[in-house]
């Protein structure tokens, strides 16, 4: 047995969130979703957090463990041999202990119309468009985001602005626009070209140092800031967007 | 009660709900309603790995697939069904890659196709080894193109409205503010997966609970063939996180403690050289076979340990890093992480665990169910797809086909009837129902009432002494009489958590109920299956063998309430190809006629 600290806020009973303590059943292999689904099971069946897949494919179990975000399917309470604290994903509104509100996630991901858009020349629908392995290599990391949030749990930049598109929206946009069967890149740069689009980002890079799926949304961004140059060469000497970059 | 109005409500937002509500909008209409109890980006399709089957090459044939389909599943698959299925397989597959998904490649830019178990030629269109999860994105994105569709992200349905045996609409639980919603439809379509987590070792994520099985059958539609429960053989040993199949498409190979290959000693030998897997020979041989021949290697003492989990070993090593990291990342991923093991340099420790329901809401050929405009697809329905045994990438193609078809059926449906009535006064009385009953839950501080996680941690116990890969007649009466019990308890159960903002214990509580009244249905379908077929297997001694004679037969289950659920037979469509004998490895070469299966392979390899 150990101890960890969980951070609750249960908005019916008090506006003020607390760190509680529970002792939880350790072995090599305890994730901290094991762990929290033991409290949720056997000592507090009031707590409160996401999860299904608990093999770090269906994004829900992000928190912040000891001050990181972290999937808590993927993150194993050996790591932590002194004090753990588990706290709700930094940066998005907590609804209760560790669940938090996805919506401004889910609209930044949706507002970059991140679905392919055949151009007028595309080819006989009945048949599958060609991609070559080479074709496929340009976009194919930034295809395997599990929209789990952390990046935006580590931004400093979201923290500091929500209409911030930030790391995993503009990741996927980037990810149509690198996909040779795409003739979307238009459409989707008014969005990354505006003032919470790619110039934003100061290039911190902590999105992609947590990414659990080794994807690099930070890449994707510096990329998305040269095709914006290049799509906004006027406007790119603009004081707003200079503001913007703040670098 | 807020009421909110559309064509058609899709219930799921996994791959076969979006597939349908894009179905739905391309049909015709203005509203469609998406209702999911997560993001449908969390939905259980994110997790197959394998891939999805289709006839592609120019040496394979319809008829083959077909004859795979049929034969995999043990005569039980609706042989009219599956001849949709093949045929209308290929163009949803091509439909996915004009919507983006990232299908793997040749060379020449051409779609890749890989081996799978059961399957006599390389059919399979795969996403590396996340083709769930790139099938799934690809789903969600796309469905943001149609503005008809309107989602409820986070709302847990609780029941149908059904007026003069014709669905009109979904009563729904509103997980962050704990108020109720009716959803009124004139169609509704199930699409709600599977029922893995009524059992301890299962593949399956935590929100795989039977519930859209549940909602149906509560208002007198069949669950049929729920017996027919798949264990995939390669699961890790704990948590039984999936090891995928393609894993032994690509040539991994199966050993016991001695390093033996054992499958040969099972009907599915000879040993296939390493590096040359061959179609339907040992480690290639369907998922019911293997998890079996487990089972006998357990009892004979030759697996091994990894923890307290007795295991064999799944030998990737001689695929080498580089091919490992292009074709089967996750799966490196996923050992390293969970057990802790590089498969480039041992082998990882595996054993079968609960994958897949064959079973599920009965409908009709056209995805609709005894209740006019109440639709089903993908794993919670039972179109007839799988018969007694699932062949692997064939799930991920029927979500597509049918949910498809389940989206176009429904939306017609809802276009071409009268609406329904007024229906207030049944709208406020279900709103009542259900108010009195969650009120009923909450009431706390009473002695002597049960907890959910006490009946579930007893249900899932149940379930793996009773109604495992093997089962006898007193086993499976223990066990029926255990869930009976369990439901009774149920019926006072109570919450530990009064609250309305994001109550996961009502929501987990809700999903047991549905979870034990399923479990009824299964437990006592393989009770009355006296035989041996497929994935269901029974020790008795008159019950070894494939029993044609009594049970070429659908089990159809129905609810009663409080009462025992009642079973009755209904006969199998087998216009196409007669029974014959399912062989795998040699003894499926050389065999011609209907009743072979596998008749030349290995030739393709």
């Amino acid at each position: 047995m150990r101890s960890i600290q969980v951070l609750r806020y249960l908005p019916e009973e008090s506006p003020q969130p607390f760190l509680q303590s529970f002792q939880v059943p350790v072995t090599d292999s305890t994730s901290v979703l094991d762990a929290l689904n033991y409290i949720k099971e056997s000592l507090d069946p009031t707590l409160s957090f996401r999860w299904s897949c608990r093999m770090a494919i269906c994004g829900s179990c992000g928190v912040m463990v000891n001050g990181i975000p972290k999937l808590g399917c993927k993150d194993f309470l050996r790591n932590y041999p002194n004090d753990l604290i588990i706290e709700p994903l930094a940066h998005l509104p907590v609804e209760r202990d560790l669940v938090v509100n996805m919506d401004s996630f889910l609209r930044h991901l949706e507002a970059v119309k991140p679905y392919l858009i055949e151009g007028k020349n595309a080819a006989d629908s009945s048949q599958p468009n060609r991609q070559t392995p080479a074709q496929m290599a340009r976009y194919q990391q930034f295809a395997n985001c599990i929209n789990c949030g952390l990046c935006y749990a580590a931004c400093p930049q979201f923290g500091l602005n929500p209409e911030f598109t930030g790391p995993a929206a503009i990741a996927l946009a980037h990810r149509y626009n690198l996909d040779s069967r795409d003739s979307g890149k238009a459409q989707r740069m008014a969005p990354l070209n505006s003032k919470n689009g790619v110039w934003s980002c100061t290039f911190v890079g902590f999105c992609s140092e947590v990414c659990p799926k080794g994807v690099d949304p930070a890449a994707a961004v510096n990329q998305g800031k040269v095709e914006s140059a290049k799509s906004m060469l006027i406007q790119l000497f603009s004081g707003r967007a200079i503001g913007g970059a703040g670098q | 009660m807020q009421v909110h109005t559309f064509d058609v409500v899709v219930v799921g937002g996994g791959g076969a709900g979006l597939r349908a509500a894009i179905a739905a909008a391309e049909t015709g209409g203005n509203a469609v309603g998406l209702v999911s109890k997560v993001y449908p980006m969390r939905s259980h399709t994110v997790a197959a790995e394998g891939g999805a089957a289709a006839v592609t090459r120019g040496d394979d044939s319809l008829q083959s697939h077909f004859d795979d389909t049929v034969a995999g599943g043990d005569w039980l698959a609706e042989q009219g069904v599956v001849d949709y299925f093949v045929r209308h397989a290929h163009a949803e597959l091509v439909q996915m890659e004009r919507w983006g998904c990232p299908w793997s490649r040749q060379a020449s830019g051409d779609v890749q196709v890989r081996r799978f178990g059961g399957m006599k030629t390389e059919r399979t269109w795969f996403a590396a080894d996340k083709t769930g999860f790139h099938m799934l994105h690809t789903l969600y994105q796309t469905s943001l193109k149609y503005p008809q569709i309107q989602r409820f992200d986070e709302y847990f349905v609780l029941d149908l409205l059904v007026e003069d045996n014709q669905a009109c609409g979904v009563i729904a639980l509103e997980i962050s503010s704990g108020e109720l919603h009716l959803l009124r439809a004139k169609s509704v379509i199930m699409a709600t997966g599977g029922a893995g987590r009524l059992f301890r070792f299962n593949t399956n994520g935590g929100i795989v609970t039977g519930d859209g099985m549940a909602i149906a059958y509560r208002r007198g539609v069949a669950l049929r063939d729920m017996e027919f429960v798949q264990y995939h053989p390669t699961g890790l040993p704990g948590s039984g996180i999936l090891i995928t199949e393609a894993s032994r498409g690509e040539g991994g190979v199966l050993t016991n403690k001695d390093g033996y290959r054992y499958l040969q000693d099972y009907g599915l030998g000879p040993e296939t050289p390493l590096g040359e897997p061959q179609n339907k020979y040992m480690e290639l041989g369907p998922r019911d076979k293997l998890s079996q021949a487990f089972w006998h290697e357990q009892q004979a003492g030759r697996t091994g340990k990894h923890g307290d989990s007795d295991v064999v070993y799944l030998d990737l090593r001689h695929l080498g890093e580089a091919y490992l990291q292009e074709r089967l990342p996750f799966i490196c991923e996923l050992a390293k992480a969970y057990v802790n093991v590089d498969p480039a340099k041992s082998p990882i420790p595996i054993r079968p665990a609960v994958h897949y329901t064959m079973g599920g809401i009965e409908t009709n050929a056209d995805c609709e169910t005894s209740i006019r405009g109440l639709f089903a697809a993908g794993e919670c329905a039972s179109v007839g797809l799988h018969g007694a045994n699932r062949l692997g990438s064939n799930s991920l193609t029927e979500l597509l086909v049918f949910g498809h078809l389940a989206g176009k059926k429904a939306m017609q449906r809802a276009l071409g009837d009268s609406p329904c009535k007024d229906g207030a006064e049944s709208i406020r009385q279900l709103g009542s129902q259900w108010q009195e009953r969650l009120e009923s839950m909450m009431r706390g501080g009473e002695p002597g009432r049960p907890r959910w996680p006490e009946l579930k941690a007893e249900l899932l116990k149940v379930m793996e002494e009773g109604c495992g890969i093997y089962r006898d007649e007193a086993g499976l009466t223990q066990a029926l009489q255990s869930i009976r019990g369990l439901r009774e308890r149920y019926e006072r159960v109570q919450l530990g958590d009064q609250s309305q903002i994001y109550n996961t214990d009502l929501l987990h509580c809700l999903e047991l109920g549905c979870s034990l009244d399923v479990a009824e249905a299964t437990c006592l379908a393989a009770l009355q299956r006296r035989e041996s077929r497929g994935a269901h297997q029974r020790l008795d001694d008159s019950c070894q063998q494939r029993n044609d004679q009594q049970y070429l037969k659908h089990s159809q289950v129905f609810y009663q309430g409080a009462a025992p659920a009642r079973l009755e037979w209904q006969d199998v469509d087998t216009h196409l190809s007669a029974p014959g004998e399912r062989h795998y490895g040699s003894k499926g070469s050389g065999l011609k006629g209907s009743g072979a299966e596998g008749s030349d392979g290995g030739q393709h390899a």
